[in-house]
């Protein structure tokens, strides 16, 4: 394909030093040199047109078959530079000894075709003491690469691995099907599942260093309802101007901190499943309203007849105007959980939630607050409460430091006051994430 | 049983409202075509006259780097027909996940409803070396910016006609008349243009992000400096004071700013060096009255000829 071009291109090139030759020994009327600057005219959109066509061929998917560059006129200028061509077209070959043909070689450049490659690293350091959720005073919490590339003209692939300090987790990794009939999108592979907000972030996206009391207590930990199955959402029509999407998924059944499951298979069949309903509405250009309900249920680590059910509800509201978007923005949440959780000698039933607000001060300055409350899963009677306040830095999109102040009163008479500093840095090119 | 029970969640949240309330486009009647900006729609409703509607999904009077992945937008793109975008990534930190989402075969990457405008433009900045970030937000395809030449809309409208025809080509003709006629337009505006900026053809400016080459090329303008140190990195005390130099040296008395970004920094370079702000406009739709691809040039052009006659 390359080649081809390197021959169009350099047909089209000589003309040029000839007509020059030729306009310097015989005197020109200007119609001629009118009709010359037209002619370079036209090569010059030539050029630019191939240059563009180039450019789409190296940032082409592997799928799409290497099609004849449809160019006017390169076929009929192909033999006057027959003899030329050979030397020439060999030059961007030797030129990038990395570019060995892959997947069928439509495109010469092997790199294009690799995945978008990204790290992220989440730095956490510590002050204070704290007996119920102990953390260490200095941590490389989190390392996550990601892999991610459109697969072929159906379907893209994500992939999420966090190396935490002992160990490597696959976070998540599934394809997305993007070109079902119906509107319907699907995921196939290990994923956040979509109860909810918190549980669908990343760490490094959270707008704190921790997570919340409810997540903790409630929903499985820093991991979340993270596991291998099934995803179906779809756009459902509503009245203009309401977005509405339906998402229903079925996992295996195991999710949770390992020493506490949230959710445990003990037999194949038993799986869990996740439904999340979202409605979405922009109020005016600046402020939308982002609200869904969830429902989850699984079976939990006592056995296949006792089950966990938690119901959720999350509200968003999200102001930034488009004008000064980059200075200003606030984001105010919450997220309300239920937990059902049968267990002996009685079902515990729960109820935790918490509520943020996040202001951006300036281009690089956010300032933020939570308050946390939650009873505990196994102990209902049992409630921590919370809150904190943090202030995050950005020295580019690329980088992030933040302080957060927390201060936790635990059930048993405990309480903690910790003082946390984090540092996120990214490398490469990690995709967006979802809003 | 249980299996049972979470295939019922699966089809009733999945499945059924497809069956019910499948809506499918209606094809026969015009192509429904999305934009990442709207200086894409403006050159798609050049050519594609009343035989098309076209919408910008981001606002003109907005950063085009920085536009949130709102669900509402989800709800335009599952009904569109054709999606253009400004490319060269212009567009990476927001649009890929709508694509995704939006649930539509017919717009996703590689697919005969995506359109990569960028391919039918005269690309400058193209990075020759490696690229680091320590660049600073540095777009390694090329500036994305290239819709500021007069020539490269021509290109552009010419590539998105070419497009409009391939999917409707009951139309085809139309849109190719539709484009003769811009085309003659956009040749009788240029000239008005380029002789109102001659007398100020080699004037120095600074402007705050680097979004001008292909304007600054096409009408012969300067650029010394921008007041980002980097792009995408925002202005330092070090950097200003070093291009508040630069200006001074080079006697540059012009300072064009995108209406998104703070003046402050700006209003101060221009206190200490006795230059003028311009707050141009990158995009149609910047102001309310800059409504089409000619008035975008005809606002601009009469804001730098107007700041050119006062710092002459």
């Amino acid at each position: 394909m390359k080649n081809l071009i390197t021959w169009v291109v350099v047909a089209m090139l000589l003309p040029i030093p000839v007509v020059a030759q030729q306009s310097t020994q015989s005197p020109q009327s200007p119609q001629d040199s009118s009709a010359m600057e037209q002619r370079i005219k036209d090569l010059e959109e030539r050029i630019i047109a191939l240059e563009g066509q180039v450019r789409m061929l190296k940032a082409t998917p592997a799928a799409a078959p290497a099609q004849p560059s449809p160019v006017p006129g390169g076929a009929t200028a192909q033999p006057q530079v027959a003899t030329a061509v050979p030397a020439q077209a060999q030059v961007p070959a030797e030129a990038a000894p990395g570019a060995l043909p892959v997947y069928g070689g439509a495109s010469a450049s092997a790199k294009a075709l690799n995945p978008d490659i990204s790290v992220i690293g989440d730095f956490i350091g510590k002050a204070g003491g704290n007996s119920v959720q102990p953390t260490p005073s200095l941590e490389m919490h989190e390392s996550e690469i990601g892999l991610q590339a459109i697969i072929d003209p159906y379907a893209r692939g994500d992939f999420f691995i966090s190396f935490g300090e002992s160990g490597v987790n696959l976070e998540e990794g599934y394809i997305t099907f993007t070109a079902l009939p119906a509107g319907i999108v699907a995921k196939v592979g290990k994923m956040r599942s979509a109860f909810g907000k918190v549980n669908m972030m990343h760490n490094h996206v959270l707008p704190w260093v921790d997570r919340p009391l409810v997540t903790n207590n409630l929903a499985g930990g820093e991991d979340g309802i993270d596991d291998a199955g099934v995803s179906i959402s779809r756009i459902i029509p509503a009245p203009k101007g309401l977005f509405l999407e339906a998402t229903g998924q079925v996992f295996r059944g195991d999710s949770g901190e390992d020493d506490s499951p949230l959710f445990h298979a003990s037999r194949n069949s038993d799986v869990s499943a996740v439904a999340h309903l979202r409605s979405y509405t922009d109020i005016t250009e600046s402020t939308n309203i982002d609200i869904g309900l969830s429902y989850a249920r699984g079976h939990n680590e006592l056995g296949t007849d006792f089950l966990t059910q938690l119901y959720g509800i999350d509200a968003t509201l999200r102001w930034k105007p488009l004008r000064r978007s980059i200075y200003h923005s606030f984001v105010g949440r919450g997220e309300f959980i239920w937990s059902q959780r049968q267990q002996v000698p009685t079902e515990q039933r729960a109820f935790g939630f918490y509520t943020s607000a996040d202001y951006q001060l300036g281009r690089r300055w956010f300032l933020g607050g939570r308050y946390d409350l939650s009873d505990r899963s196994r102990f209902a009677n049992l409630t921590d409460k919370g809150g904190s306040v943090v202030l995050t830095y950005w020295p580019s999109e690329f980088s992030q430091i933040r302080g957060q102040y927390r201060h936790f009163s635990y059930a048993d008479n405990l309480s903690a006051n910790e003082l946390f500093m984090q540092v996120i840095f990214s490398l490469g090119a990690h995709g967006a994430h979802p809003f | 049983m249980r299996i049972r029970f979470g295939f019922v969640v699966l089809v009733a949240l999945g499945f059924l409202p497809g069956a019910f309330f499948s809506s499918t486009p209606a094809q026969a009647k015009k192509l429904n075509v999305i934009t990442a900006t709207t200086d894409m729609a403006a050159l798609t409703q050049e050519v594609g006259g009343d035989r098309i509607t076209v919408e910008s999904i981001a606002k003109g009077y907005q950063d085009p780097h920085f536009v949130e992945a709102k669900p509402s937008f989800l709800l335009k793109l599952r009904q569109a027909d054709l999606l253009i975008t400004v490319g060269l990534q212009l567009e990476i930190g927001w649009l890929p996940p709508l694509i995704t989402q939006s649930g539509n075969p017919r717009i996703q990457i590689g697919a005969n409803g995506y359109l990569d405008a960028s391919q039918f433009a005269e690309i400058l900045d193209i990075p020759t070396g490696p690229v680091t970030r320590a660049m600073g937000d540095v777009h390694p395809l090329g500036n994305p910016h290239y819709w500021l030449d007069p020539e490269n809309g021509r290109r552009v409208a010419k590539g998105i006609a070419g497009k409009l025809g391939e999917l409707d080509p009951t139309n085809a003709s139309y849109f190719q008349e539709k484009f003769q006629d811009f085309d003659k337009r956009l040749t009788t505006a240029k000239q008005k243009w380029d002789a109102d900026m001659k007398p100020y053809h080699g004037r120095k400016v600074v402007t705050y992000h680097n979004s001008l080459p292909n304007f600054a090329k096409n009408f012969g303008l300067n650029v010394i400096g921008y007041v980002e140190p980097r792009p995408g990195i925002p202005p330092t005390p070090s950097h200003t004071i070093e291009l508040i130099g630069l200006m001074k040296r080079e006697n540059c008395k012009i300072v064009m700013v995108e209406p998104y970004f703070d003046l402050k920094t700006p209003n101060s370079i221009a206190a200490q060096t006795g230059a003028q702000v311009v707050k141009y406009l990158p995009s149609v739709g910047g102001e309310k009255d800059v409504t089409d691809y000619f008035k975008l040039f005809d606002y601009d052009i009469a804001l730098l000829t107007k700041a050119f006659q006062a710092t002459q």
